[in-house]
C-alpha cells in the first residue's frame, strides 16, 4: 500500500487518480468561491453580466464602503449583533454544558438515563416554532439579543453535552477523588480542577457552535425579524431584494460574511473537523 | 461515599441547563400539542378540534410539502451516503494531496447557507448561469434549474448535498481510519484486489460511520428550510415547499394554528422515522 512498493504502472495510475480528483474538486469546490471573489470586485455594470470574465476595474474599497453605508449602516450593526449573540451564546453554552455533562457522566442511574433521553430528543425534534415565539413573547424576550442567545443556547445544547460527555469519559474519576480529600468539592472543584482540563473539547465546541451560530438564519428569522436587531445572516437574505441589481454588492456581502468561517477554518481546521465529526459519531 | 458522591456530582449541576432547555425548548414542544389544535393569533386561541390537520392534508398546496420532504431527505441523505463514502476511500487511500482535497471538501460545511444558495442560484440560472453555459457548449440545453417544477427541489437538493456532503467524508473518513489494517492485509495476502478489500472490508467495518451519516442527514434533510426558502421560496408554485417551510409560509400568513399545526405533523414524521431507525441501527451494531 505504500508509495515505497507501487511498481512504475502503479505509480502512473496514482498520478492519474491524483489530477483527477485535484481537477474535479477545482471545479465543483472552488470554482463557487471563485465566482464569488470575482462578482464582489467588479464595478456594478459588468457584474450584471454574472460572468467569470476578469474585472475590468477594481472598485474594491469603494464597494465595501457601499455594503457597509446600505440601509444606514445596517451591515455593521448585523456584525456587532451577531458577534454579540455568537460570543454570549457560546459561552453560556461552555459552561452549562460542561457541567451537565460532567454529572451525567459520573452519576450513572434513572436520573442519567432521563437526562440523556431528554438530550437525544433534542437533536431529532425539530423545534416548535410559533409556539417558542409565544414564550418569548410572554416573558418579553421576543425580538430581543436575549431571547435570540437563550434559544441558540438551548437549540445547540444537546450536541455540545455530548461532545464533553465523550472527552470526560477519558478524564480519571480518581482525580475528582484526590481533589476531593484535598477539600475542593462541587462547584469548586468543578471549576478550579475539571473545567480547566476540558480545555482542547472546550476548544472544539467553541469553534463548532461559533460557525453554528454566526452562520444560523431560521432562528433569527424567526426570533429577531426586523432591521434593529438583525443578525449578518438576515442581512444578507434582506439585501437580496435591495441588491437584485448590484450583485457587486450582493456577493461582497457574501465574501465579507464568509470571511469569519473561513479564519476559523484556516486557523483551526484539524479542530472543528475532530468536533464535528466526534460529535456526531457519539450522538 | 454515597454522601461524596451526592456532593461532588450534585444534580445541581443540571439546573441551570435544565432551566433553559426547558422554558425554551421543552415546553414549547409540549404546548404545540396543543396549539396546533386551535386557531390561534398568539394571544386568544380557540379549541378547532382537527381542523388544522384536515386542510394540511386536504390542500394540495400543503399535502405535497409532506411528499416533497421525504423525496428530499431521502435524495440528500442517500447521495451523501454514496459521495461522502466514495471520497472517504479516495481520501484514505495512497494518494497524495489529501490534506488539500480533504479541506476542499470540507470548507462548504463552514459556509452560511444563505451565501450558498444565493450564489448557487445565480450559478444556476437559466440564460446565463455558468452551469447552462458549460453545458450549452457541448450542445446541451440546459432547464431553468429552479423555475421548472419538476427539477426545482432537486435542483435545491443537489445544492445541499454539494454543502453537506464534506461532513459525511470525514464521518466516514473517521470510520474507516479505524478498522484496523490487518483486515485489509489479510485480504492482499488472499490475492484479493482493492474492489474486493472495498466489498469485503470497508463497507461492512464502516457500517457505524453509514448509520451516523444516514441519521444525520436524514434529520437535517426532514427540517430543511434555509437553502430551499433562499433558493426557490418554495415555488415555483409550491413545486418545492417542505414542510419546514409551510411552517414558515402559515405563519408569515398570520394562520400561528396551522404552523404549528405543521410543527406537529414534522415532528410525527421525524419521531416516526428517526426512532425506530436509530434503534434499528442500534441493535446492528451489537451484532458486529
Amino acid at each position: 500500500m505504500s508509495s515505497r512498493t507501487l511498481s512504475p504502472a502503479g505509480r502512473a495510475r496514482r498520478l492519474g487518480v491524483e489530477a483527477i480528483s485535484l481537477v474535479v474538486a477545482l471545479v465543483v469546490f472552488v470554482i463557487p468561491f471563485v465566482f464569488i471573489v470575482l462578482t464582489a470586485v467588479k464595478d456594478e455594470f459588468q457584474s450584471s453580466d454574472l460572468t467569470f470574465a476578469w474585472p475590468t476595474s477594481w472598485p474594491v474599497m469603494d464597494n465595501i464602503k457601499q455594503v457597509f453605508a446600505a440601509r444606514d449602516g445596517m451591515l455593521l450593526v448585523a456584525f456587532k449583533n451577531s458577534t454579540i449573540v455568537t460570543v454570549v451564546a457560546v459561552t453560556i453554552l461552555v459552561v452549562l454544558c460542561a457541567m451537565v455533562a460532567f454529572v451525567l457522566q459520573r452519576r450513572p442511574g434513572k436520573v442519567a438515563n432521563v437526562v440523556n433521553a431528554l438530550i437525544l430528543s433534542g437533536l431529532i425534534i425539530p423545534p416548535a416554532i410559533v409556539p417558542t415565539i409565544w414564550v418569548l413573547q410572554k416573558l418579553h424576550l421576543f425580538k430581543t439579543i436575549p431571547g435570540l442567545i437563550v434559544v441558540e443556547v438551548a437549540f445547540s445544547m444537546s450536541f455540545t453535552i455530548l461532545l464533553y460527555r465523550a472527552f470526560i469519559a477519558s478524564i480519571p474519576r480518581e482525580l475528582d477523588e484526590a481533589a476531593t480529600i484535598d477539600g475542593c468539592s462541587g462547584l469548586a472543584l468543578f471549576f478550579r480542577v475539571i473545567l480547566p482540563l476540558l480545555r482542547p473539547v472546550t476548544i472544539t465546541s467553541v469553534l463548532t457552535n461559533s460557525v453554528f451560530i454566526f452562520n444560523d438564519f431560521v432562528n433569527p428569522l424567526y426570533f429577531t425579524p426586523g432591521d434593529e436587531n438583525a443578525t449578518v445572516q438576515l442581512t444578507l437574505y434582506n439585501f437580496l431584494s435591495q441588491f437584485s441589481t448590484q450583485y457587486n454588492l450582493l456577493f461582497m456581502n457574501i465574501l465579507l460574511i464568509t470571511i469569519p468561517p473561513l479564519l476559523v477554518f484556516i486557523l483551526f481546521n484539524g479542530k472543528i473537523v475532530s468536533g464535528m465529526t466526534s460529535g456526531a459519531v457519539k450522538g | 461515599m454515597r454522601g461524596t458522591t451526592k456532593r461532588t456530582y450534585s444534580y445541581w449541576f443540571y439546573a441551570p441547563a435544565g432551566v433553559v432547555y426547558g422554558i425554551f425548548f421543552i415546553l414549547p414542544t409540549v404546548i404545540s400539542f396543543y396549539f396546533a389544535f386551535t386557531r390561534w393569533d398568539l394571544f386568544e386561541s380557540h379549541w378547532i378540534g382537527l381542523d388544522n390537520f384536515r386542510q394540511f392534508f386536504s390542500e394540495q398546496s400543503l399535502r405535497s410539502s409532506l411528499r416533497n420532504t421525504l423525496v428530499y431527505a431521502v435524495t440528500t441523505s442517500g447521495l451523501k451516503v454514496v459521495l461522502g463514502m466514495m471520497l472517504a476511500v479516495l481520501l484514505t487511500s495512497s494518494i497524495r494531496l489529501k490534506a488539500i482535497l480533504r479541506a476542499l471538501t470540507f470548507f462548504p460545511v463552514l459556509v452560511s447557507t444563505v451565501a450558498v444558495g444565493i450564489t448557487f442560484s445565480v450559478l444556476l440560472q437559466p440564460d446565463f448561469g455558468i452551469i447552462n453555459t458549460v453545458l450549452a457548449k457541448v450542445g446541451i440545453t440546459g432547464p431553468d434549474w429552479l423555475g421548472n417544477p419538476t427539477t426545482a427541489l432537486l435542483s435545491v437538493a443537489a445544492v445541499d448535498v454539494w454543502k453537506g456532503v464534506g461532513l459525511a467524508t470525514v464521518i466516514y473518513i473517521a470510520g474507516i481510519l479505524s478498522i484496523p489494517r490487518d483486515y485489509y492485509e489479510a485480504v492482499e495476502m488472499d490475492g484479493g484486489g482493492g474492489w474486493t478489500q472495498f466489498r469485503n472490508v470497508t463497507l461492512p467495518l464502516a457500517r457505524p460511520a453509514t448509520f451516523t451519516v444516514i441519521l444525520l442527514s436524514f434529520i437535517g434533510g426532514l427540517r430543511s428550510f434555509d437553502l430551499i426558502w433562499t433558493m426557490t421560496g418554495g415555488g415555483p408554485g409550491f413545486a418545492s415547499d417542505t414542510i419546514a417551510s409551510v411552517i414558515y409560509k402559515q405563519y408569515q400568513a398570520g394562520f400561528y394554528g396551522l404552523s404549528t399545526a405543521g410543527n406537529v405533523v414534522l415532528f410525527v414524521l421525524v419521531s416516526i422515522i428517526i426512532f425506530p431507525l436509530s434503534r434499528y441501527f442500534n441493535s446492528r451494531e451489537v451484532d458486529l
